[in-house]
């Protein structure tokens, strides 16, 4: 990959730690509420259902998360198991796409 | 008097240990150790060394299991119950016993483009650098660095990346970008970007924990990050 390639992943990457760190604050706090206040599955569905805002915030998170992971395991598959070069990169992009469309289908399915 | 058992890598990459017993003294740096050892005990024993009071940078060594310059190192403060373990250091390959081949250390610098391209010629007067601007201030935390190789050999991302240009090639390099007088420094932020480049330094820190002079390479990194970040956004990279 080019030098600017390599210097805009890293961009990606902070950018999207920023996201995941107050995406995954307010997801931790829903979770602990839901449990804690005795909601059960039909009450959740209702409160999802057709929420824009929750639609939005849980698509960015997933944004954040696609974008971030793959960048972060390609510095690990390089520097741990010497995998380099396009194999590795395509891999990832596969990688990115399957948590992308697996993500958005639990979205989804708590939205419709 | 009482007595340090001392073990000493002996050999090449496949060498072993060898045990050696040294009169314990005041004031002892474990370059003294190794010394006693040479002089005394076995003369075959290689090691570096040159100026004896931390200015060279030549005769840093894995001590107990940290990279450290030995000539500044008291035994007092790293021997713990007597006992010294001196190594090569890592991440260099091995000549003999305790000197290491230093030259991908220096090529790195090299590649790092680590050297000063001024655009004045001797009959122009001296550039007027102020000392307080928050430039020159960068350059000073960071100029101190005796090429002693304890950061390089202490670095994690070295070790997995054996092509990452390392702390004090980058150090070097930041000094240079945030010299107003040096004409290279777009060409620099180049030098240092990519794979094997600024970032790929994940943080950890060990470079400035370890450095004898007290520099933090980890910050002068995170400003080669920013600057090359900056650089690619402009399409100038």
């Amino acid at each position: 990959m080019s030098r600017r390639g390599e210097a805009l992943l890293w961009l990606a990457q902070r950018a999207s730690a920023a996201v995941l760190a107050l995406c995954v604050v307010v997801h931790l706090a829903t979770m602990i509420y839901a449990a804690h206040s005795g909601l059960d599955a039909a009450a959740i569905l209702a409160r999802t259902r057709g929420n824009l805002p929750w639609l939005a915030f849980y698509s960015l998170f997933l944004l954040a998360v696609t974008v971030h992971l793959p960048i972060g395991l390609r510095a690990v598959l390089s520097e741990w198991l010497g995998w380099r070069g396009r194999s590795r990169d395509a891999t990832l992009i596969a990688l990115a796409l399957a948590l992308a469309g697996l993500g958005m289908r639990a979205i989804l399915g708590v939205f419709g | 008097m009482s007595v340090l058992d001392v073990r000493v890598w002996r050999g090449t990459e496949d060498g072993a240990y060898q045990a050696f017993e040294v009169p314990r003294q005041a004031s002892q740096t474990v370059l003294d150790v190794v010394t006693h050892i040479q002089r005394a005990l076995d003369p075959t024993l290689a090691y570096r060394f040159a100026c004896r009071v931390g200015m060279c940078g030549s005769c840093a060594m894995t001590v107990n299991g940290v990279a450290r310059w030995t000539c500044r190192t008291h035994v007092d403060k790293v021997a713990a119950d007597d006992r010294l373990e001196i190594a090569p250091l890592a991440n260099l390959p091995v000549i003999r016993d305790l000197v290491t081949d230093m030259s991908t250390f220096f090529d790195k610098w090299a590649r790092a483009r680590g050297s000063f391209s001024g655009t004045r010629s001797r009959r122009d007067d001296f550039a007027r650098v102020a000392p307080q601007s928050p430039a020159r201030r960068d350059v000073d935390a960071a100029i101190e660095c005796i090429g002693c190789g304890v950061c390089y050999s202490s670095c994690d991302v070295v070790a997995w990346n054996p092509d990452y240009l390392g702390p004090a090639a980058l150090n070097r390099a930041w000094t240079l970008e945030r010299d107003e007088r040096d004409a290279g420094r777009a060409e620099r932020l180049r030098a240092v970007a990519g794979d094997a480049g600024c970032q790929a330094c994940h943080t950890h820190m060990s470079c400035s924990e370890r450095c004898p002079k007290h520099i933090a390479p980890t910050a002068g990194i995170a400003g080669l990050k920013r600057e090359v970040v900056r650089a690619a956004l402009k399409g100038e990279l």
